[in-house]
């Protein structure tokens, strides 16, 4: 554990650095100038406009870090050969993957935290007060967070075996086909055969489903999110999230540096 | 007979290479070699010889295609056995967002050493390495020579008992390397294990018990650096003082002069005849030494070997 908390540690003081954290001012000017536009045309939407907006660069921003830096986040100590040093002192490959994985999955959420109070912030300058109902934001904003520890075991994975560019599109690719999980399983081609349609949903149950993170509809609305839904998502990002770093641990300790 | 702190059995290592990785490359071939505990062993070979795969097969930053290796008696496969040994990679790169005395505290988490020490500790190493002035300024500002004294203070950080250094006094100006050796030097009275592999073998000859030769991948010999050269003794050199002309003396055709002195090599077989020609013709000895090979010398001789070995097969090959 101390092992891990240590390379954790390290990952976070490194994308502080390495000034990731710097979207927050790009966020925060796209939250204002949608404030301070939606002031101006206000039909009534303006809350709708700001809590979709501000979700959405939530998570693309998210998304972005999570994908390059997850991907460098072995790739780049191979690299540099920073790795070598660390490796030689009493550290197993598995809890230094897993100390890389909780380094930036904090650096995600503190990240994200930041970004919710811009959100709240630009909400409350266009309503001037806060209702029961915009904690569900906190909710979506939570689910961005599963959905992005996801994401960057995934990149981690990749990266445990493959050039970083690959691994890069690899995750991109496996979060596009993640988004219609659910529609694949439900698909009724024409001129479909069975056994073509069997290959379809066993993709569909292997591949993340990252519609299970997705309560952006709902939460633009004020509707509620049931505690059901979140609890399910959460235990199925543990048992993805687990299954691809121990994938990942089983590769990387085989794996030869350069 | 000390035991042993590093031993390894036909030690092999073999690349893949190629389209599909198809075809491979023999870049270690049945090491097996043995360092005793408290000695400081030079391991020597040009470019590409196995050295750094060698130190990385140990440091387990690779796996072995066949063989065995044990370091303290404990399998290298043994993470815990890590905590008793000092690693400096070739051309060490550390994070460069951090500082020397950050980078040199995260290090020492992993060996669980209370804040308290590990203050102490750091301090301690960046005095020995000369990096005490320069402990707060960010690593990406480092020279070359710099990084290699992190590299080496994190190598030391935890009082291992055994210590492999990766070429050790490469990119540093002589007195860096100066000041590197002083550091082996200290290690080895404290009685600490030290493996290093060096193309500077002037350094190997001044602080080596024991070296060993690798060349294409293969152990071409080991030893103290004296009892190899003996090996390749090359005749006997004698100097001596002669006034006045001397045409007899048939030893003057092959002599060099300086003033009235001279210095004749002759084989050790007739060194007794040469030395009663120069009594008969009245010359002065000074001096009688055996003629023996610098470490360089055996090195190049040994390399060029492996070279006509290498063109030998590649001819009877075609």
């Amino acid at each position: 554990m101390r092992n891990i908390r240590a390379v954790a540690a390290n990952t976070f003081r490194e994308a502080v650095r390495d000034r990731v954290l710097y979207n927050l001012v790009f966020f925060a000017l796209l939250m204002m100038g949608a404030a301070i536009l939606v002031g101006q045309i206000s039909i009534d939407i303006e809350q709708d406009v700001i809590i979709s907006l501000g979700l959405s660069a939530i998570s693309l921003i998210g998304i972005l870090i999570a994908v390059f830096l997850g991907v460098a986040l072995v790739s780049k100590e191979m690299d540099k050969r920073t790795l070598y040093a660390l490796l030689a002192k009493p550290v197993k490959r598995w809890e230094f993957l897993l100390g890389k994985f909780f380094g930036l999955v904090l650096t995600l959420a503190v990240n994200t935290a930041a970004m919710a109070l811009g959100l709240y912030a630009a909400l409350l300058t266009v309503k001037h007060s806060l209702e029961k109902s915009d904690a569900y934001i906190l909710v979506a904003i939570y689910l961005i967070l599963l959905k992005l520890a996801v994401i960057v075991a995934l990149a981690l994975l990749f990266s445990c075996f493959t050039t970083p560019f690959l691994a890069i599109l690899f995750t991109a690719g496996l979060y596009g086909a993640g988004l219609f999980a659910s529609d694949l399983r439900t698909v009724r081609g024409v001129n479909m055969d069975p056994s073509s349609l069997r290959v379809m949903r066993g993709v569909s149950y292997v591949i993340p489903n990252f519609q299970n993170f997705d309560v952006m509809g709902a939460v633009v609305h004020g509707h509620g999110v049931p505690g059901s839904f979140v609890a399910q998502a959460t235990l199925y990002a543990a048992l993805y999230i687990a299954i691809v770093l121990l994938a990942a641990a089983v590769i990387f300790s085989r794996r030869n540096l350069k | 007979m000390p035991q042993a702190a590093i031993e390894t059995e036909n030690l092999s290592k073999d690349y893949s290479y190629g389209f599909l990785n198809l075809k491979t490359r023999k870049s270690l071939e049945n090491l097996t070699m043995r360092v005793a505990e408290g000695e400081v062993f030079g391991f020597l070979g040009p470019n590409g010889a196995g050295k750094s795969t060698t130190i990385k097969l140990l440091m387990r930053l690779i796996f072995p295609t066949a063989g065995t290796a044990r370091i303290l008696g404990k399998t290298i496969d043994d993470v815990s056995m890590h905590a008793s040994i000092g690693y400096l990679p070739e051309q060490p790169y550390f994070y460069d967002y951090l500082t020397a005395y950050e980078v040199l505290d995260y290090f020492a988490r992993f060996h669980g050493l209370t804040a308290a020490d590990r203050h102490l500790r750091i301090h301690a190493m960046l005095k020995k390495v000369g990096l005490e002035t320069a402990q707060k300024i960010q690593l990406r500002k480092y020279s070359k020579g710099m990084l290699q004294r992190v590299g080496l203070a994190q190598a030391i950080l935890h009082d291992p008992q055994v210590i492999v250094l990766d070429e050790p006094m490469s990119g540093l100006d002589p007195l860096g390397r100066r000041e590197v050796r002083d550091i082996i030097l200290d290690l080895k009275r404290e009685g600490r294990t030290i493996m290093f592999s060096t193309h500077v073998l002037s350094d190997a000859e001044t602080l080596c018990d024991r070296v060993g030769i690798l060349v294409g991948g293969k152990l071409r010999g080991t030893g103290a650096p004296g009892e190899l050269m003996d090996i390749q003794a090359q005749g006997m050199e004698i100097q001596f003082a002669l006034t006045g002309p001397n045409e007899n003396l048939a030893l003057l055709a092959k002599a060099t002069r300086a003033g009235d002195n001279y210095r004749v090599q002759v084989a050790e077989a007739e060194l007794y005849k040469a030395l009663e020609d120069l009594h008969a013709a009245g010359a002065r000895i000074h001096a009688v030494a055996q003629i023996k090979p610098t470490l360089e010398e055996y090195f190049m001789h040994l390399v060029a070997a492996d070279r006509a070995q290498a063109s030998a097969v590649e001819v009877s090959g075609r």
